[in-house]
C-alpha cells in the first residue's frame, strides 16, 4: 500500500486529523492509567487474609457497663456457642484482617534502645483455640500453652505498674513480619520489644495473617499476644464452622446469646465474607466506576472516528469515484481508509504513550500509586488499533461501494 | 437574526440526523459524567454552616510531651488543657467536644436497647451551630455546672423510641443512669461532620448530654484519640496523659480572632515553661481551614473527578472535529450566503449558534445522565451516599457547562467556516 497519497491527503486536512490525532491520544493516556488503577484494586481485594474466610462467622456484643464477671460471662458464652449445631470452633478474638471496627497496633523494635520503630505491627489478641479456629497455619515452632495467657485487664495493670512480669513473655508472629526482620535467618527463640522496654519472645510462625486496615504499613505485618479478651473489652466472638452453615450457625448464635441475656446489644452479626466485601466496598465500587469509564471513553471515541470517517468518505465520493474508474478496486478503497485510520491512530497512541507516562507522574505524585508497569502500554496501543479498525470499517465499506460513474457527474 | 439562525441551525440539525445524535450523545456522555462528580465534590467539600462557619475556630495545642518538635499540634487536647481554655471563656461562644458509646433504652419504650454514640458537650454547643431543635431546648449553663442529669436527642432517635411525639420531659436510660429529655431536634445533617476530629461524613450522634453529667454517667468507657503515655484507669481520663477532648469557639470579629490567638499561643507558652507541655505551637483554624487541613474530600473522590474531566475533555475534541466536518461540509451554502452579502461575523454567529444548540439539546441528555449517575452514587455504600442530589446551582451548571462546552467547540470550526471563500464554491456549484 502506498503511504505517500494517504499522507498528503491527511497534510490537507491538517486540522481535522490532529484532532483525531489528539483524541486519540487522551483516550490512550487514560486508558492506560484506568486500566492500570482497576489492576491495583483488584489486587487490594485479592490480598489474602491467611485466615479460613469462608468458615467464620463473627458476633460482637456491646459492652454493658463495667462487668465485674465479664470473664466468667465470656466463658460461659463461648461453652453455650460450642453447643451449636454445626459449630467446629469458638473464640473471643479483638480484631480480623481487613475489617472495619477498632484495631490493635504497636511499635515493634529488634533493639531497646532504638530511637525509630522497626515495624507499625497489628496485635491480634484474644485468647485460647484463636489460631486454630481463624484457621492461621502454623508453619514453624508452636501455639501458646494455656498457662502463658494473662488476662487483659491484668496486662493493662501490669502495663501501668511497669511491671513486666505481669505481661506475656511470648509471641507469635506471621512469616512476612519474621522475613522483615530477620530476613534469612530462623525467627524462632529470638526477641522483640513493644515500645522501648517490653520484651518478647518469638515462639511460633504462621504463614500469613493480614492486619485489619493501615494496609500501607505492610500487610503481613502482623502479631499475636497470649492476652485473654472478654466480650465486654470489644472484642468479638469468632465461630469456625462449614461454609453451607454459615447462615443458620449465625442465626443460631445470636439466638442463643440474646437468650443468655435479653438485655444485651448485639453490635455486628456477620460472616467473616460480609466483613471483607465491606472492607473492599470503596475498592470494588471504584474499580467498578473506572470499568465504566474506559467503555464510556472508548465508545467516544470510536463515535468520533465513525463520525469524521464518514464526512471525509462523503467529501472525497467524487475522488473514490475517480479512482475507481482508473482502476482501483473495491478492496483498494477499503485499505485506504483503514491505513489511513491505522496511520491516525499509530501518531495518536504514541503521543499518547507520553501523555500516559505524564498522567501516570501526576497521579504517583497525589495518589500514592506506583510506576505504571510498560506492559500496559502495548495493550492499550492494540485496544485503541482494534477500535479505530471497527470504527473506521462502515465508513471504509461505504466507500468501498462508491460506484466509479460518479466521476462523470458532478457533484 | 437570532431566531433566524436558530431556525438554519435546527434545519442543519434535521439533515444529518445521525451525526447530530452523535454529536448530542457524545456532548451529554462527557457533561453527564463530569456533573455527577462535580456534583459529589460540590456537596462533599461544601459549607457545612453556611452563614456561620466564618465565625467558628477550632483551637488546638500540642499537650503530648512525646513530640516536642512537632510542626502541627495534636487534633485535639487533653481534659486539663481543654477545661483551663474553656473556663476561661474567652470567645463569645465555646463548645467542648467528647464522644463515648453507651447502651441506651427507654424504659416506657419496647425497644430493644440500643448502643449509640453520645457527644458530650457545653450549652454553647446548640445556639454556636446553629442546631434546630422541634421540641424544647438545649440545655442552660447552670445545667452544665450542676452535671444535671438532662439529654437532647435527634429527631432520628425520638422516632425510633416515641414515634416522633413530644418527648420533651421524658425519661431516657443511658448505661445505668436516668436522663430527662429536655430537647428534640429536627433532622440535622451538618456535612461533613465538622465539630470532630476524624473528618468524615457520618450523622451527628443520637444522644448528646452535658460534658460534666456525660463524664459521670459513661465514666470508663471513654476513648482517648491518642495518648503518650498509659493510661492509670482506661476509659477514664481526666488526668490520663491523653487527647480526647475537643474546644470550639465562636468568635464574631477579627479583633476578637486575632486576641484568642494571642491568648491560645500564651496558654501554651505559659504550660510550657511550667513544664507541662514540652511544644508551644497552636492553631485557631476556622471551620472551612479545619476541614481543609482534615482533608475530608476522599482521595476517590478527587482521582474521579480529574478523570471525568479528562472525559470531558475528550468529549470536546470529539465535538469540534465532528462540528469542523459538519461546517465545512456546507461549503457551498455558506459561500452562497456570503455571496449574497452576509458578513464573516454573521457566519460565525449562526454557526456558534448552531454549536450552542447542540449544547442545549447536550445538557438536556447531560442532564438525564447525571440523575442516573448520581442515582448511582447513592446506592454505593458510602457515609454521604443519602446526601448526594442534585440541587438547582448543579443543575443549572448542568447546562451552563454544556452550552459553553459545545460553543467553546465551536468557536475553531465555525472560524473556519466564515473563512471559505465565496468565490471557490459558487463556481463549484
Amino acid at each position: 500500500m502506498e503511504l505517500r497519497p494517504i499522507l498528503s491527503t491527511l497534510r490537507r486536512h491538517k486540522t481535522t486529523a490532529w484532532l483525531l490525532i489528539l483524541e486519540i491520544a487522551l483516550t490512550c493516556a487514560i486508558v492506560c492509567n484506568a486500566v492500570f488503577l482497576i489492576g491495583q484494586r483488584l489486587q487490594r481485594m485479592d490480598l489474602p487474609s491467611g485466615i479460613a474466610e469462608h468458615e467464620l462467622v463473627q458476633i460482637q456484643l456491646g459492652h454493658v457497663g463495667k462487668n465485674v464477671d465479664a470473664k466468667a460471662q465470656t466463658e460461659a458464652d463461648l461453652a453455650a456457642l460450642r453447643q451449636i449445631a454445626g459449630v467446629r470452633q469458638v473464640a473471643v478474638a479483638n480484631q480480623l484482617p481487613f475489617s472495619f471496627g477498632s484495631d490493635s497496633n504497636g511499635s515493634l523494635m529488634l533493639d531497646p534502645r532504638q530511637q525509630q520503630k522497626t515495624a507499625q505491627v497489628a496485635e491480634f489478641m484474644g485468647g485460647p483455640g484463636l489460631l486454630p479456629t481463624l484457621g492461621a497455619q502454623l508453619v514453624a515452632g508452636r501455639d501458646f500453652q494455656p498457662g502463658e495467657y494473662v488476662d487483659f485487664d491484668a496486662a493493662v495493670q501490669a502495663l501501668h505498674d511497669g511491671d513486666a512480669r505481669g505481661l506475656p513473655q511470648e509471641i507469635i508472629l506471621t512469616r512476612g513480619l519474621a522475613k522483615r526482620l530477620w530476613p534469612g535467618q530462623d525467627a524462632l527463640g529470638k526477641t522483640v520489644y513493644f515500645g522501648n522496654n517490653l520484651p518478647f519472645r518469638v515462639i511460633g510462625v504462621v504463614a500469613s495473617l493480614a492486619r485489619p486496615k493501615q494496609l500501607e504499613q505492610g500487610v503481613q505485618y502482623s502479631t499475636v499476644l497470649p492476652i485473654s479478651m472478654t466480650a465486654a473489652d470489644g472484642s468479638s466472638y469468632i465461630l469456625r464452622t462449614s461454609p453451607q452453615e454459615r447462615g443458620a450457625v449465625l442465626k443460631a448464635a445470636v439466638a442463643k446469646l440474646k437468650q443468655l441475656d435479653p438485655n444485651r446489644v448485639v453490635l455486628v452479626k456477620r460472616t467473616y465474607d460480609a466483613a471483607r466485601r465491606e472492607y473492599f466496598a470503596d475498592d470494588r465500587a471504584m474499580a467498578g466506576i473506572l470499568v465504566g469509564v474506559i467503555v464510556a471513553l472508548l465508545t467516544v471515541t470510536a463515535l468520533g472516528i465513525v463520525g469524521l470517517a464518514s464526512f471525509w468518505v462523503g467529501q472525497r465520493r467524487r475522488t473514490i469515484g475517480v479512482r475507481r474508474a482508473l482502476g482501483a478496486t473495491r478492496g483498494d478503497i477499503l485499505r485506504y481508509f483503514q491505513t489511513e485510520n491505522f496511520l491516525l491512530a499509530s501518531f495518536g497512541i504514541a503521543l499518547g504513550m507520553v501523555l500516559a507516562y505524564g498522567l501516570n507522574l501526576f497521579l504517583m505524585l497525589h495518589y500514592e500509586l506506583p510506576r505504571l508497569p510498560g506492559i500496559y502500554l502495548p495493550v492499550g496501543a492494540l485496544v485503541l488499533w482494534g477500535i479505530g479498525q471497527l470504527a473506521v470499517l462502515g465508513p471504509a465499506l461505504r466507500a468501498s461501494n462508491v460506484p466509479p460513474v460518479v466521476a462523470t457527474r458532478s457533484v | 437574526m437570532f431566531g433566524y439562525y436558530l431556525d438554519l441551525a435546527l434545519r442543519s440539525l434535521k439533515r444529518n440526523k445521525v451525526l447530530t445524535v452523535l454529536m448530542v450523545l457524545a456532548i451529554a456522555v462527557g457533561i453527564g459524567a463530569s456533573m455527577t462528580t462535580l456534583t459529589v465534590m460540590h456537596i462533599l467539600s461544601g459549607d457545612p454552616l453556611p452563614g456561620r462557619s466564618a465565625h467558628l475556630f477550632y483551637a488546638q495545642l500540642n499537650p503530648d510531651i512525646a513530640r516536642p518538635h512537632a510542626k502541627e499540634p495534636a487534633y485535639v487536647m487533653d481534659y486539663h488543657s481543654a477545661m483551663d481554655l474553656w473556663g476561661a471563656h474567652r470567645a463569645d461562644r465555646q463548645a467542648l467536644i467528647v464522644n463515648s458509646a453507651i447502651k441506651v433504652v427507654a424504659p416506657e419504650s419496647a425497644v430493644p436497647p440500643l448502643q449509640l454514640d453520645m457527644l458530650s458537650t457545653t450549652t454553647d454547643f446548640f445556639p454556636m451551630f446553629g442546631v434546630p431543635f422541634h421540641y424544647g431546648s438545649g440545655w442552660s449553663a447552670d445545667d452544665d455546672a450542676q452535671h444535671a442529669r438532662v439529654v437532647v436527642i435527634s429527631d432520628d432517635l425520638n422516632n425510633k423510641l416515641f414515634g416522633g411525639a413530644n418527648s420533651v420531659g421524658r425519661t431516657l436510660r443511658l448505661g445505668r443512669s436516668d436522663l430527662h429529655i429536655v430537647g428534640v431536634l429536627k433532622p440535622w445533617r451538618p456535612a461533613p461532620l465538622f465539630y470532630e476530629a476524624w473528618g468524615n461524613y457520618t450523622r451527628p450522634q443520637d444522644v448528646m448530654t452535658p460534658l460534666t453529667s456525660g463524664l459521670e454517667i459513661n465514666d470508663g468507657h471513654f476513648m482517648q484519640f491518642t495518648c503518650w503515655d498509659m493510661p492509670s484507669t482506661p476509659g477514664h481520663l481526666q488526668n490520663a496523659p491523653c487527647e480526647w477532648v475537643g474546644l470550639w469557639v465562636q468568635l464574631d470579629d477579627a479583633a476578637k480572632v486575632s486576641a484568642y490567638k494571642q491568648f491560645l499561643g500564651d496558654y501554651a507558652a505559659q504550660q510550657k515553661s511550667l513544664g507541662r507541655f514540652t511544644s508551644g505551637v497552636t492553631r485557631l483554624r476556622s471551620l472551612m481551614q479545619w476541614l481543609d487541613y482534615l482533608g475530608v474530600v476522599p482521595d476517590d473522590v478527587r482521582l474521579q473527578n480529574w478523570l471525568a474531566f479528562a472525559f470531558l475533555a475528550i468529549c470536546l475534541f470529539n465535538t469540534i472535529g465532528l462540528l469542523l466536518a459538519k461546517f465545512l461540509r456546507r461549503s457551498g451554502e455558506i459561500g452562497v450566503r456570503r455571496a449574497l452579502g452576509a458578513s464573516r461575523a454573521a457566519i460565525f454567529a449562526q454557526c456558534l449558534v448552531e454549536a450552542g444548540l447542540l449544547g442545549l439539546l447536550g445538557g438536556i441528555g447531560g442532564w438525564l445522565l447525571t440523575m442516573a449517575g448520581l442515582w448511582l452514587v447513592r446506592r454505593q455504600p458510602t457515609d454521604y451516599a443519602d446526601l448526594i442530589r442534585l440541587d438547582l446551582p448543579m443543575f443549572l451548571a448542568t447546562f451552563a457547562v454544556a452550552i459553553a462546552t459545545s460553543v467553546l467547540a465551536g468557536v475553531l470550526p465555525a472560524w473556519r467556516a466564515c473563512r471559505v471563500a465565496p468565490a471557490l464554491q459558487l463556481k463549484a456549484l
